[in-house]
């Protein structure tokens, strides 16, 4: 084990990438802080001690979804099932402006796949917000709803990323990996895309110039080695594209879902994670900590596992409180720069591609 | 300096005040949790994390005290006002024996009127209705009113509870042992030295017992460093400390307000106790405060105890905090971590090895 650690800090310090096998290793050990000392020896050659956050706002304009992933609390089938609902374009005009008008950089939306809305919905979303508020980074949409446009109009993903862009998208999320590995997407999310298509896809998105994130939601039925094999994936891609900006590992909420056995994600589990991420995607600049997902105590102390990205103000956030987080709906700016001072770090307010806006 | 106080812990050396508040104030999260971790390791080898399964039963809520940082006390003219009947108390124990519990943690507010005989009633009937439950009851706090309302004196007061059953007593109220902190926060409760000297007799009466600290409240570093000294000295003395607990102020609905101690500043604490009371065998991390995340978290931080299963518990929960967790969120909580959940007693006797 000694030796283990000291393989892997060399060749963090030598900038050598570690392997699969290493990363494995790395998930079954039982010294959680040796873990956690290796990722923050990384994110500090990385990001020295800054911390970044965002003020954001998150609209989730409907959670009508054809898909019926077994991990969601979130979709419904049609309007009329209790809690359906689909956001009129002028709730989410709506929602857009308070955002702008409380300071957000950046609004963060997905939703569900709609089964009747059309395609010129979304681009009128898009188009609308933007003349509003021209300033606004619109980041929006993952590699699975892209895909589904694409069916919907018979496009390619490339044409459909490319008319949102022509309509306001700046950037996307990095939703819908879930895990890639085939058997645990039959049992977790059976209609979604396969891991081969979201990769697929996300390709085609950054070669159109737009950046991304990658997220992982781990803590159901997936095993470590299936993390590492998602994990690969990634590292893989990002070799090619240099379109991910941040990975954000998801904590899997199990509260009104339906995977069976699923208990929810313990603390030692979600730092481990944070940290063997960090560590293994070496080409990747940031780690995030979803604190809708981990809670603010859980995220707070992952800023010592090599977590260098806290995520945003959110102001209203469906998906994960729908699953049973107890998190708060929002946090203000100064929630955010306590809770990193408090760590220890230098909170730093970002915009969505990363330039800095100001340290405090 | 980490060196040096890693070399020092390593040749099993207590460390001075200056050493601890340099750890608390300069040390980063992990170098300081790489060092309670190593303590811990030490000290339980077996890689056990142990639990009780217990019940807080607060048979009152009417406080004379009134600390400024509590959400629990009620006057006793206030319309939730309440002192529970014996007869309320032996169905909630009853409940806690047909569940398994062997422990019953009473505690209440400094009542002005319930006398010693009434308490000394209660543990005798307790005692032959549930002998398998061990009374581990009441604090120094009112151990204190207790003698001071019969207007005997304190060793006279608590021979006599001893006698009519308590058999343990938990470390409530210490809250910061420094009396400058205590004068703001709760200055109607007894000082430091009257908390220290309940302690020694407990432990003279062969009574073991679990010292608290409650931080976040105004005290600066250097008064948890000194509260984690004075129960080190303390615990030179008869060493009848069977647990250390530290825990964070929570601020909901108390007149005291403000915010919540952070994770960070939790498991920075909870690690520093680890690697200070290298002569009390048990440290707890407090679920109950921090939540399930956090409380497993604190096992690489010095922790090896989640304290108890509570079937009830209403101060925290007073402050708009309400974690539950079943047995079996507790048992698989230690597991999923890589320890070796193990049941006890009030006294560390392992019961049952899961």
């Amino acid at each position: 084990m000694v030796n283990l650690f000291e393989n892997i800090r060399a060749k963090i310090e030598t900038g050598t990438r570690i392997s699969d096998t290493e990363a494995l290793a790395l998930f079954e050990c039982d010294d959680l802080i040796a873990v956690g000392e290796l990722a923050a020896l990384t994110n500090r050659r990385a990001n020295g001690d800054k911390v970044y956050f965002n003020v954001n706002r998150h609209i989730n304009y409907s959670n009508i979804c054809v898909n019926r992933c077994t991990f969601c609390a979130f979709s419904r089938e049609h309007e009329d099932e209790d809690g359906g609902y689909t956001l009129a374009l002028n709730d989410i005009l709506q929602r857009a402006a308070d955002a702008s008008a409380a300071g957000a950089t950046e609004i963060h939306m997905v939703g569900g796949l709609h089964p009747d809305l059309p395609f010129d919905f979304y681009l009128e979303i898009m188009a609308a917000i933007k003349a509003d508020n021209p300033k606004l980074h619109v980041k929006a949409f993952t590699a699975v709803e892209i895909d589904y446009f694409a069916r919907l109009t018979g496009q390619s993903p490339t044409d459909v990323i490319t008319a949102l862009k022509a309509a306001g998208l700046d950037s996307m999320p990095g939703g819908g990996a879930e895990i890639f590995a085939a058997d645990v997407r039959r049992q977790i999310c059976p209609e979604k895309i396969t891991g081969e298509r979201w990769l697929e896809v996300t390709e085609q998105i950054h070669q159109t110039g737009l950046k991304t994130n990658a997220t992982m939601l781990f803590g159901h039925v997936e095993a470590y080695a299936d993390r590492v094999d998602h994990l690969s994936r990634l590292r893989q891609l990002q070799d090619r594209t240099g379109g991910f900006q941040a990975f954000i590992p998801l904590a899997f909420q199990p509260d009104n879902t339906r995977v069976p056995g699923a208990k929810g994600v313990g603390g030692v589990d979600a730092l481990k994670t944070l940290a063997v991420s960090r560590i293994y995607l070496d080409n990747f600049r940031h780690i995030k900590a979803y604190w809708v997902m981990l809670g603010l105590k859980v995220s707070q102390v992952s800023l010592a596992f090599g977590v260098n990205d806290i995520d945003g103000t959110v102001v209203e956030e469906q998906i994960g409180h729908d699953a049973g987080a107890d998190s708060p709906q929002q946090l203000s700016k100064d929630q955010l720069v306590t809770l990193i001072h408090k760590a220890g770090k230098q909170p730093v307010e970002r915009d969505t591609l990363y330039n800095e806006i100001r340290q405090y | 300096m980490l060196d040096f106080i890693r070399q020092k812990i390593e040749d099993s050396q207590p460390l001075n005040r200056d050493e601890a508040l340099w750890l608390l104030t300069e040390a980063d999260l992990l170098s300081l949790g790489k060092l309670a971790d190593g303590v811990r390791r030490r000290m339980h080898p077996e890689q056990q994390v142990s639990f009780v399964v217990d019940r807080n039963v607060n048979y009152t809520n009417v406080c004379t005290s009134q600390c400024k940082f509590c959400a629990f006390f009620r006057d006793e003219t206030h319309p939730d006002a309440y002192v529970l009947s014996y007869t309320q108390i032996f169905t909630k124990v009853q409940e806690l024996v047909d569940s398994g519990g062997t422990q019953l943690l009473m505690q209440g507010g400094l009542h002005p009127d319930l006398q010693l005989d009434w308490f000394e009633d209660l543990f005798r009937q307790l005692r032959h209705r549930f002998p398998t439950v061990q009374i581990h009851s009441l604090s120094p706090a009112e151990i204190v009113h207790l003698a001071k309302l019969s207007g005997i004196s304190m060793p006279e007061c608590f021979a006599r509870l001893h006698r009519a059953g308590l058999q343990s007593l938990p470390g409530g109220g210490a809250e910061i042992l420094v009396d400058a902190v205590r004068q703001e926060s709760s200055p109607n409760k007894i000082g430091w030295r009257q908390w220290a000297d309940v302690m020694c007799e407990a432990h003279r009466l062969g009574m073991p017992t679990t010292a608290t600290m409650m931080f976040g409240v105004s005290e600066r570093p250097e008064d948890i460093v000194e509260h984690l000294f004075r129960i080190r000295e303390l615990q030179v003395e008869q060493g009848g400390f069977t647990a250390f607990i530290p825990w964070s102020y929570q601020p909901g609905n108390t007149a005291l307000g403000g915010e919540q101690a952070s994770g960070v500043e939790y498991l920075k604490v909870l690690a520093l106790s680890r690697v200070v009371l290298d002569n009390v065998v048990n440290i707890q991390a407090s679920w109950v405060t921090q939540g399930a995340r956090i409380a497993q978290i604190a096992l690489y931080f010095g922790a090896n105890d989640l304290g108890g299963t509570m079937l009830e518990e209403n101060v925290v929960a007073a402050a708009g905090v309400d974690f539950r967790m079943s047995q079996e969120e507790i048992i698989d909580l230690a597991k999923s971590a890589g320890f070796l959940p193990v049941r006890r007693t009030t006294t560390y006797e392992v019961l049952e090895v899961y």
